[in-house]
């Protein structure tokens, strides 16, 4: 297995308070991983840490190492990180004043790109990739927040796919969709694997257990467990995440 | 089963008074209005005519205070909107400091200064600077000096809405920008302005039209001026100003005709609103 994410000894913090502490684990190419946990455990604060998303909010701060493909990020400047690893959030943000067309080309235009094939391109295949395109391929230009919640999801899905970034991180994508829009955004999970590497934090056990081929459990800011999805379901190792995952508390 | 009267009957009786008050003081809120407008409208009419709108007050028309307060409105535009909007993009982009707290602050008090005391303010500051050699003490009266005094009004105004208009746009909008790889620069340029750009015109028109109405100020820097526009550094006309100056002259014929000119001001106050918003519909996408 190809490591593409190899995070070491990570802690950060919002001003005094440490919302994760000393987080080691393994990102693999071309792979699932899932992070679960309860609610406050620090998964959101993890992910965001991976394409310095953390640091945009005032007096946030991060230690240890993120290497990408053996790089490390925190030695890079944030925006080429933040094109090489992607972001969709919990819930759908379409940029509010953009048509569907150029919600997904505004990752590229903004970073200069100005060639109408090049972008006509993109935005096709992004649609394509996020199983969106057959239902707005006639209504490219209007707006996005015309969509429906699930299709919303899909159109940020594609406009991060726009920049073809290497590893997508998705922080609970689905907690704002009916069961319908899950189903079609964790098929979607499912197919993008091919392409890219994933990320994905979810407080739905069934859903890591159904798209992730690993996945970590967190709880009170610490990575108590990361397993292949199977084994950790199955043969959790530590106690806590056996009387989490079998629904004592969290 | 019977109900007594109860806690329900009674509060479908507090909602209904509760309607009919809020009825009763939506009524009495447009009273003034409608009447200004009918007033305006009815008394006005009679006096304006083409001869009216092109010729010059000193000819006893108004073509030069139409054209003055626009030239005024222009050039204080020019000047306030973008000192205006760039100070509103600080102030709700990178104003979490003190320096931020500071700068909202005096525009906060910059907000409540009677316009007069900006007029008066502006008038010994040009003059002043006229006495050392910067500039003229003759530009004390003069389309300049009225620029300034407007813009000293509009530029906190406009600030202030700007700052309250990009911060409605939310946390989601930037940091799905940023987590894009757009630099922050462009994620604020092009993503969060364009994205709060129907409030940041509707607050510019409320700033202009601020302005455009004031005459304490113009009274003590523009001056006022019979003939058309005869320069940047020369005194120039308003229609405040005009308004100002036949409705308390001796002739009735004026009082009259001042009706005329505050007709002019309301629709042309009227116009600039609904243009405004003719341009954000056809700018937004369908939806």
């Amino acid at each position: 297995m190809a490591l593409k994410l190899h995070v070491e000894s990570l802690s950060a913090w919002y001003g005094e308070k440490l919302a994760i502490q000393d987080i080691t684990m393994d990102v693999e190419d071309h792979m699932v991983t899932a992070v679960i946990g309860p609610s406050g455990c620090g998964k959101s604060t993890l992910i965001r840490c991976l394409n310095r998303m953390h640091e945009t909010i005032p007096k946030a701060r991060v230690e240890g190492k993120v290497l990408l493909q053996g790089e490390d990020i925190y030695a890079a400047s944030p925006v080429s990180v933040r094109r090489r690893i992607g972001m969709v959030f919990q819930k759908a943000n379409p940029f509010p004043t953009m048509s569907i067309y150029d919600n997904v080309a505004a990752g590229l235009r903004l970073n200069g790109v100005r060639n109408r094939d090049e972008l006509d391109k993109a935005v096709l295949e992004s649609l394509k990739q996020a199983a969106l395109w057959d239902e707005v391929k006639d209504s490219l230009d209007k707006s996005g927040a015309s969509l429906s919640g699930g299709q919303q999801q899909r159109l940020c899905i594609a406009r991060a796919l726009a920049v073809k970034p290497e590893v997508l991180l998705m922080d609970e994508p689905c907690s704002a969709l009916d069961p319908i829009a899950t189903a079609k955004i964790e098929d979607l999970i499912f197919d993008l694997k091919k392409d890219f590497t994933l990320v994905v934090v979810t407080h739905n056990m069934q859903q890591a257990a159904r798209v992730s081929e690993t996945t970590a459990f967190m709880y009170l800011g610490k990575l108590i467990e990361v397993n292949n999805t199977r084994e950790l379901f199955e043969r959790p190792r530590e106690a806590l995440t056996e009387s989490y995952i079998t629904g004592r508390f969290g | 089963m019977k109900f007594p009267f109860n806690r329900d009957t009674r509060r479908r009786w507090i909602d209904l008074t509760m309607s009919i008050a809020a009825f009763v003081c939506v009524v009495i809120a447009i009273i003034p209005l409608g009447s200004i407008l009918i007033e305006a409208s009815i008394r006005g009419l009679q006096s304006l005519s083409p001869a009216v709108l092109t010729s010059t007050t000193g000819q006893g028309g108004i073509g030069n205070a139409i054209q003055g307060t626009l030239i005024l409105i222009l050039l204080s535009a020019l000047v306030s909107l973008p000192v205006g909007i760039l100070t509103g993009i600080y102030l709700a982009e990178f104003g979490k400091n003190r320096l931020g707290a500071a700068v909202r602050f005096f525009v906060e008090v910059m907000t409540q200064i009677p316009s007069m005391v900006v007029g008066i303010f502006v008038y010994s500051l040009v003059l002043e600077l006229g006495l050392i050699g910067l500039g003229s003490p003759r530009l004390v009266f003069s389309t300049i000096s009225g620029v300034l005094a407007l813009s000293t009004i509009m530029v906190p105004f406009v600030a202030r809405t700007s700052e309250e208009a990009l911060r409605l746009v939310s946390i989601a909008v930037r940091e799905s920008a940023l987590a894009l790889g757009i630099p922050r620069y462009r994620t604020i340029l092009r993503v969060v302005v364009p994205s709060a750009s129907s409030a940041l015109v509707t607050g510019s028109l409320l700033g202009i039209a601020r302005v455009a109405g004031e005459t304490a100020p113009l009274l003590v820097t523009a001056f006022g001026n019979n003939d058309w526009f005869r320069g940047v550094d020369q005194p120039i006309e308003s229609l405040p100003h005009t308004i100002y100056i036949w409705a308390t002259g001796p002739y009735v014929a004026q009082n009259q005709a001042a009706w005329g000119v505050s007709l002019v001001l309301v629709l042309m106050m009227l116009g600039l609103s609904i243009a405004s918003r003719v341009v954000i519909r056809l700018r937004s996408v369908s939806r």
